[in-house]
């Protein structure tokens, strides 16, 4: 048959819903009968298509298209006339393929259609069943309009019909079932085996038993040379090696295996008898009188040791340190790296540096947005909504900064602690002190210059991809403490110090030993004209409304801060304060900057051969620490009320002003006799020498009495306890200048920074008047310089200016390297500087008294030529008294006016 | 005394920093140093004369050693040995 497509199926399909599928019965009939082919593989079992010929359809009157047309397809044909048919025509009878259909057919008349379309293959086609007939003679219509409505009426409601099961066709899926199951092939035999209940768990006896004895009491299967299964192995693979004739030997020895062994002694000593008697012996006095007198004494090698060093090498001692192998014309200092944040909104500006202590190539910034007090004032509201943030750059990254410290307000000043740099305490502009604790994230900052996972290509990508990676989130830390506001300073703080680890000071401001080994301890100055101390550790209750005061402020923290500092936060208040005051009247000093002893600052001084050591024992202290408890977890308050005061220790220190001031005051509270409130002591000293505000107070690392003070227009260097005034002051530079700090490897070298993005390097032994050398860095005002010598080849510089940049410059090596005698004769310069302020002031006291002199003579020569030209004035009067009555005379002779005789009466007329 | 004298007078010299006397055994009878420090140069130096005095006989049997100075880094150590004692004086020549 001729593959229909299935859409025929569809009109039929109405017809037969509830008809059976009856098997056909597939008769294999052994005559010529062919089986009736029906459309049972279409669905249609009762339809058996058929060809009628002309003249069949003749006989039947089913003529297409005359009898059988498309209003009436259909015929209905008596059997009988079927079976006369086949009668006549046999085989060659058209009804002959579906000739047992027809016998078996119950009723009377079969239905012919005639297929026009050939839907079932040929033209006509015979419905084999009574069924069948009804249902194409009758329902189809009515269906067609059952049909028809479910069209229309969408509207009907659903009526449920419930399944009727219908009877199972088996369409060959019942062998395949067949063949998966699991029969039994054959019957299961059952054994049963018995044995006497006694001779259960009866004792057992084994014997020995021969197996070869009985016969039949083993089975073997021995092993034979199976001819089928024997190679023979005609190659073979075979290594040849030469070796040298070696002869194996062995003997027996004593072994000696190593064994540790100690001696211990000690040193034969003569008592103090037995000493006596030998120093009362004679040989003794004649062994000294050998050594000390004749050629070979003792004392002429002494003495010629002192008269000269012989083994000097002078020309050594001449040229500088050779061995470097980097070119010395080179003086210029040379960029090495910048980083710029590119990710915030504002302007930025930077206003403190620090390199960090420990970690190579990590260096952090604070930023303030680039706004004047006016501007930001009026956008307070915007800037409330920017993050305060001191970022943390390293050399591996020059975009993004490994970590970012959040802040309440910008921050202005911030400083690692020594002993920790894990915890870095930060000044900010609303005066309060932040302090951040880092040791969560100081693993991943440690290994930034191994990797890390990060790319090390430098992908420089356009400004607009600059997003951050996926890998790389920003690592925004919050602050864990904060100073309280009422209490602490009320302006912005403008320097931030640790105190030594090695003391500590109270109330009073006495010092104390600080027991603890670590810095905790701050001191602070801000534009509210005071300077105090805060200390990190918990103060002890001294009230005890405290404690419900805090019951009821409970601040929630969110959980990635670590709680070191928690019982700092907000309510942290000041140990001591100190009052800059001028006096009644006057408008009080406002501070800069602050520069603390030596002793006071546990700041190792950065040399080249320290910097190692140092780091060697921070990295034993935190090794240590990691065991142990980290002793700022664990602080307690301060002992200093158990230990007595320090009391040579000094207490004074330098503060700089915004007006240019120098002073030198002590920070000791003493208690006012009249009024019983702690005050202040007046300042020691104060010199007006800058026209700015100072900037720049730092001492000297090489020397501890040195202080080096930049503001305004120049440069001014002092020496502690020389009160007379600045060793050296610069005269007025061209530009103003905004930062500095000393070299840490050069004694004579400094370096100052210009508001035009210039830096001056100043070489005292080279020029004292001017500075050496001079070179531009950036566009604006350099804000913040800070030097760090990172190994002993390299050292850099880092400068950070007014527009949010920090440029990374490499110090060339005449920079870095002191010559060899450097540090003394720059002390020597300085004695020098002293003697001649010395000099200069005792000149002062000659001058002024020579000065006195002078003016006295001047007075009295003054004085003298006065009385002298008084008797001069009345002789030379009378003189010309006499001259003119003489004069009188003859004039009056001459006009004959007056007789000489009548002169003498003329003359007593008058 | 005037050995007392000689000593003092040694020790007085500019840049000594110690001084000490040591019998033929090692052992020290006068020291201005420390205990332990005196015991150590004593010994070393006792064996160090030994082996130069008995490297100078070896070289010339005419010969003796008459003084041993050695030269260091920081300082200089100067030995005058006798037959029966040794004189120790250490010194930082000025420079």
């Amino acid at each position: 048959m001729a593959p229909k497509n299935p859409k025929q199926k569809s009109p039929n399909s109405p017809k037969q819903p509830t008809r059976g599928k009856k098997r056909s019965t597939m008769v294999a009939s052994v005559n010529e009968e062919v089986e009736p082919v029906n459309m049972e593989v279409m669905g249609h079992p009762e339809i058996y298509p058929l060809v009628l010929t002309t003249k069949t359809q003749e006989i039947f009157n089913c003529r297409v298209d005359e009898d059988v047309t498309d209003d009436q397809p259909y015929k209905l044909i008596k059997k009988e006339d079927i079976f006369e048919d086949f009668k006549n025509r046999g085989a060659i009878s058209d009804f002959h393929p579906v000739k047992k259909v027809i016998q078996e057919y119950p009723g009377d008349e079969i239905l012919l259609v005639y297929d026009k379309d050939f839907k079932y293959g040929l033209n006509f086609y015979v419905i084999g069943t009574e069924e069948g007939k009804e249902n194409y003679l009758n329902p189809p219509e009515v269906l067609e309009d059952q049909e028809e409505y479910k069209e229309y009426s969408s509207e009907e409601v659903y009526i449920y019909k419930a399944p009727v099961s219908k009877p199972w066709i088996s369409l060959g899926s019942e062998k395949e079932i067949e063949e998966e199951s699991v029969n039994e092939a054959t019957k299961q035999t059952t054994y049963m085996i018995s044995r006497k209940r006694r001779k259960f768990g009866a004792p057992i006896k084994f014997s020995d038993h021969n197996a070869s004895s009985i016969k039949d009491a083993y089975i073997e299967c021995t092993a034979y040379p199976d001819k089928n299964f024997t190679l023979q192995q005609v190659e073979k693979d075979v290594g040849m090696q030469v070796i040298p004739q070696i002869k194996d030997r062995g003997t027996q020895t004593r072994w000696t295996y190593p064994k540790n062994a100690t001696t211990q002694y000690y040193p034969r000593e003569f008592s103090e008898e037995e000493k006596e008697a030998v120093g009362q012996s004679k040989p003794f006095a004649d062994f000294f009188d050998n050594v000390s007198v004749g050629q070979n004494s003792v004392e002429i090698a002494l003495q010629q040791n002192e008269i000269m060093n012989t083994f000097i090498d002078d020309w050594k001692c001449l040229a500088e340190e050779e061995g470097t192998f980097v070119d010395k014309t080179d003086t210029q200092l040379k960029e090495y790296q910048s980083f710029t944040d590119l990710h915030s909104p504002m302007e930025k500006m930077i206003t403190c540096v620090a390199w960090h202590p420990t970690i190579y190539g990590l260096i952090a910034v604070s930023v303030a947005v680039r706004l004047s007090f006016e501007d930001r004032v009026l956008n307070s509201g915007k800037l409330l909504l920017q993050p305060s943030l001191i970022l943390l750059w390293s050399f591996s990254d020059p975009i993004h900064p490994q970590l970012m410290l959040e802040g309440p307000d910008d921050i202005f000043c911030f400083q690692f602690c020594p002993s920790d740099p894990n915890i870095i305490a930060g000044g900010c502009i609303n005066g309060q002190i932040v302090m951040w604790d880092i040791t969560a994230h100081a693993d991943r900052i440690e290994n930034i210059k191994s990797g890390g996972g990060r790319s090390k290509k430098p992908i420089l990508k356009p400004m607009f991809l600059l997003e951050p990676d996926s890998n790389k989130e920003a690592t925004y830390i919050r602050h864990c403490a904060v100073s309280s506001i009422e209490n602490g300073h009320r302006k912005v703080i403008t320097d931030i110090h640790w105190l030594a680890d090695t003391f500590e000071i109270n109330r009073m401001g006495a010092v104390f030993e600080n027991r603890n080994g670590i810095c905790c301890q701050l001191v602070t100055c801000s534009a509210d004209c005071t300077v105090c101390f805060w200390d990190i550790r918990p103060q002890k209750a001294l009230l005890p409304q405290t404690a419900e005061k805090k019951k009821e402020e409970v601040i929630e923290i969110p959980f990635d801060v670590p709680s070191t500092f928690l019982h700092l936060d907000l309510s942290w208040k000041p140990l001591a304060k100190v009052r800059l005051s001028k006096g009644e009247t006057s408008v009080d000093h406002c501070p800069t900057k602050i520069s603390l002893n030596e002793s006071h600052i546990s700041q190792t001084p950065v040399g080249l051969n320290t910097l190692h050591t140092f780091s060697s024992i921070l990295a034993q202290d935190r090794a240590g620490k990691m065991e142990e408890i980290n002793p700022y977890q664990n602080l307690e308050g301060g002992m200093a009320g158990h230990l007595k005061p320090i009391d040579e220790f000094c207490t004074k220190f330098f503060v700089g002003t915004e007006e240019g001031e120098v002073i030198y005051t002590d920070w000791k509270l003493e208690r006012d006799p009249e009024t019983g409130r702690l005050m202040s002591k007046k300042p020691v000293s104060m010199h007006t020498v800058h026209d700015g505000a100072v900037h720049t107070i730092q001492r000297s690392p090489f020397y501890n009495d040195i202080i080096l003070t930049i503001g305004g227009w120049n440069v001014a260097i002092w020496k502690e306890n020389v009160m007379t005034g600045p060793l050296l002051q610069s005269c007025c530079a061209p530009k103003r200048y905004t930062s500095g700090h000393w070299s840490l490897t050069r004694p004579a070298v400094f370096y100052v920074g210009r508001e035009d993005g210039y830096i001056d390097i100043w070489d005292l032994l080279e020029k004292t008047h001017e500075p050496s050398l001079s070179q531009n860095i950036c566009i604006t005002m350099i804000t913040g310089i800070k030097p760090w010598p990172s190994s002993s080849k390299q050292q850099l510089l880092a400068i950070a200016d007014h527009f949010g940049t920090l440029h990374i410059l490499e110090i060339p090596w005449t920079l870095s390297h002191p010559s060899s005698n450097e540090v003394s004769s720059v002390q020597y310069y300085f004695q020098r500087e002293v003697k001649h302020l010395e000099y200069v002031a005792q000149r002062k006291v000659i001058r002024d008294k020579e000065i006195k002199q002078i003016n006295m003579e001047k007075e009295r020569k003054r004085s003298k030529t006065y009385q002298k030209s008084k008797e001069q004035i009345e002789a030379g009067l009378k003189l010309d008294y006499e001259q003119y009555l003489d004069l009188e005379k003859t004039t009056l002779i001459s006009l004959g006016l007056l007789k000489i005789s009548e002169r003498r009466s003329f003359i007593d007329m008058l | 005394t005037e050995v007392e004298e000689t000593l003092k007078r040694i020790q007085s010299h500019k840049g000594v920093i110690g001084t000490m006397v040591v019998n033929a055994e090692g052992i020290p009878i006068r020291t201005t140093l420390d205990n332990s420090t005196t015991v150590q140069y004593a010994g070393l130096l006792h064996q160090l004369t030994m082996k130069a005095r008995s490297t100078v006989r070896d070289i010339d049997p005419q010969n003796d050693l008459t003084f041993l100075r050695i030269r260091s880094k920081k300082h200089e150590i100067m030995v005058a040995p006798d037959k029966e004692y040794l004189l120790i004086v250490i010194q930082n020549p000025c420079e």
